[in-house]
């Protein structure tokens, strides 16, 4: 751990992995800056998970190759193991047994001896609020708990970049909540963190740095900021006291802004999108509002924000990230 | 034990500061030593066995109910008496019932693999067999539990071995050897195969006519030309005719070593294909 690494965490070129007619990925290149957090979000089957378990060492890419501190996934597998740890869907505990053992057989299989493996596990029970849960088996556990349970196994050596795969998937709020944190105090560690989300929050959240993954391809990468900013300045979301008057509403918009108005699914909401530079931007929109106050339209609520990365993910896929979001969540 | 987890825990606060704690890496450890990564898991194994010990009623019900099944039902016919056949036929059924259970090695990979706790152990920079060897061990104490419930059956029955102690002990020995290099079939299927039950089903189309078509129930010099030249290659035969020979005091150095023969064969080709998949896939 001396030797903290200069270069960047990861660096991909091309890498390319078929599951029978599939094209899990499709010629992925990634580059993530060590010491921060790196987002790879996209849908369901885009190959966040397939360029994880390439990037672990677990899955051998058809084509392209990857280095993980400078070392080839491939040819080096060994020494990038040393320095990488997983936690993941498919990479997760013993559920049969409890969670002290499923830690020291973790720190045993890392070189501890039985006393240092038994005296680390009880520290990262203590750290990670599962002392109570210590001696309980794991399927018995809670999904929040669990996932504390997985990430605990996985930090036993500290890793220089701990891969995490949809680790909120399935969570709720509070316990999402409590795995950021987790997150934030790894990266303030030192630790790179790649974590693979289709939650557009959490990598706004989280990233500091986003890959957007569709088909197997990356089809866009940049600060959350960048990202953005790439397909507008901004977009004006208004709110109505009454659905009836939406109709001129989106008419007085539509002329103030000179861009199209979308009708959100609410029947009192509408929303635009404003070009321009920034300060083009505020302008257009205070002059939109006082056009509807002019026109007797009560607005409850009228903001100009960025847009959400859910526009963006849109704007880029012309399809929507998640279409299942809230029933999942 | 409750199973009202996530009220207790839910006033868990991340704090930074013990979190930055646990997190400064500490000096790390040399990796261990390939025996002592296979130990570990072993020890998985064991703990797997403790938190579940339903799984042991296949290695201790199946065997008494072979036995007591095979020994009423052709000891008569066979040898005159349950008692007689039983001298000839306990060493035989001894190795059926533990070669049978050596399928569940594939099963229980299988399993495993699907719960996911499998992808962790191959990320660890650890001696890549040692997870199964560590599996395998693990199952080699099942093995020895059936092989010793199926001696008991056998003693209480009369079976009186002419090696004695050491030369049961000789023979179980041999079995587990075997045993242990048999399961490298079924890490290969567990590896390969989608689900337990297609593990299942191939382990049976493999194990019956094996034990079947062997010197375990019958002496084969009845059986037709062809299938004596069978049961003549079968690895299962030159089992049973070392251990029949080492547990009457008689050893047979020629079934020996074909056993030995047999067991380095089966690591060499199955542990290598099985280590090919666990690499790969």
């Amino acid at each position: 751990m001396t030797d903290r690494p200069t270069g960047p965490a990861i660096e991909a070129k091309g890498l390319v992995k078929t599951f029978g007619e599939t094209r899990a990925l499709d010629g992925i290149d990634l580059r993530v800056p060590a010491g921060s957090v790196f987002g790879l979000l996209g849908p369901n089957g885009a190959g966040k998970t397939t360029a994880v378990r390439v990037l672990a060492t677990l899955t051998r890419p058809d084509a392209g190759e990857a280095r993980v501190f400078g070392h080839d996934v491939v040819r080096e597998a060994d020494a990038v193991r040393s320095r990488v740890s997983l936690t993941g869907q498919y990479a997760s505990v013993d559920e049969d047994l409890t969670g002290v053992e499923n830690l020291v057989l973790l720190g045993r299989l890392l070189g501890h001896r039985k006393a240092a493996a038994r005296a680390r596990a009880d520290e990262l029970l203590t750290a990670f609020g599962l002392t109570e849960a210590a001696d309980r088996q794991v399927k018995k556990y809670s999904g929040g708990m669990r996932r504390r349970i997985d990430i605990a196994a996985s930090i036993l050596n500290t890793p220089q970049l701990l891969f995490l795969d949809e680790p909120t998937t399935g969570l709720d709020p509070r316990s999402r909540n409590q795995v950021w944190e987790i997150v934030r105090a790894v990266v303030a560690h030192g630790t790179t963190v790649l974590l693979t989300t289709q939650y557009l929050d959490e990598a706004d959240q989280l990233a500091s740095r986003i890959a957007v993954v569709d088909h197997g391809k990356v089809i866009a990468e940049g600060t959350p900021g960048e990202l953005k900013s790439s397909i507008g300045s901004g977009t004006v979301h208004v709110r109505l006291r009454d659905a009836a008057t939406r109709p001129k509403a989106r008419e007085v918009l539509a002329l103030a802004l000179g861009t199209s108005v979308e009708l959100a699914a609410d029947p009192v909401a509408l929303s635009a999108r404003v070009e321009g530079s920034d300060f083009e931007a505020s302008t257009q929109a205070a002059r939109a509002l006082s056009e509807l106050a002019a026109a007797g339209i009560v607005v409850d609520d009228f903001s100009l924000g960025q847009p959400s990365l859910d526009e963006v993910f849109l704007a880029l896929t012309d399809h929507p990230a998640t279409p299942e979001k809230e029933a999942v969540r | 034990m409750t199973t009202t987890t996530s009220d207790a825990q839910s006033v868990y606060v991340p704090s930074p500061e013990t979190l930055g704690a646990v997190l400064s890496p500490g000096a790390r450890p040399p990796r261990p030593s390939a025996l002592a990564a296979s130990l570990t898991f072993g020890w998985r194994a064991m703990l797997k066995i403790k938190h579940v010990p339903e799984q042991l009623f296949d290695v201790t019900a199946f065997p008494i109910i072979m036995t007591l099944m095979f020994t009423y039902l052709f000891g008569g016919a066979l040898a005159g008496s349950p008692g007689a056949y039983l001298q000839f036929f306990l060493p035989g059924i001894m190795v059926t019932s533990v070669v049978m259970i050596t399928m569940y090695t594939g099963v229980g990979l299988n399993t495993d693999i699907e719960k996911g706790v499998f992808d962790r152990f191959r990320t660890l920079p650890v001696w890549r067999p040692s997870a199964l060897v560590g599996m395998i061990f693990g199952d080699v104490l099942r093995y020895v539990l059936a092989a010793l419930v199926i001696l008991g059956v056998g003693l209480a029955l009369g079976f009186r071995p002419g090696g004695g102690v050491g030369g049961v002990a000789a023979g179980i020995g041999l079995l587990v050897v075997f045993s242990f290099a048999f399961s490298w079939v079924w890490t290969m299927f567990g590896l390969i195969l989608r689900s337990e039950k297609s593990v299942m089903g191939v382990s049976m189309m493999v194990l019956f006519p094996l034990t079947f078509l062997s010197n375990v129930f019958v002496d084969p010099g009845t059986m037709p030309g062809w299938l004596q030249a069978f049961v003549k290659v079968n690895p299962i035969a030159h089992l049973v005719d070392a251990i029949r020979s080492v547990m009457a005091g008689t050893p047979d150095a020629t079934a020996i070593t074909w056993t030995f023969v047999w067991s380095a064969a089966f690591v060499a080709v199955f542990g290598s294909l099985t280590m090919y998949r666990y690499n790969r896939k």
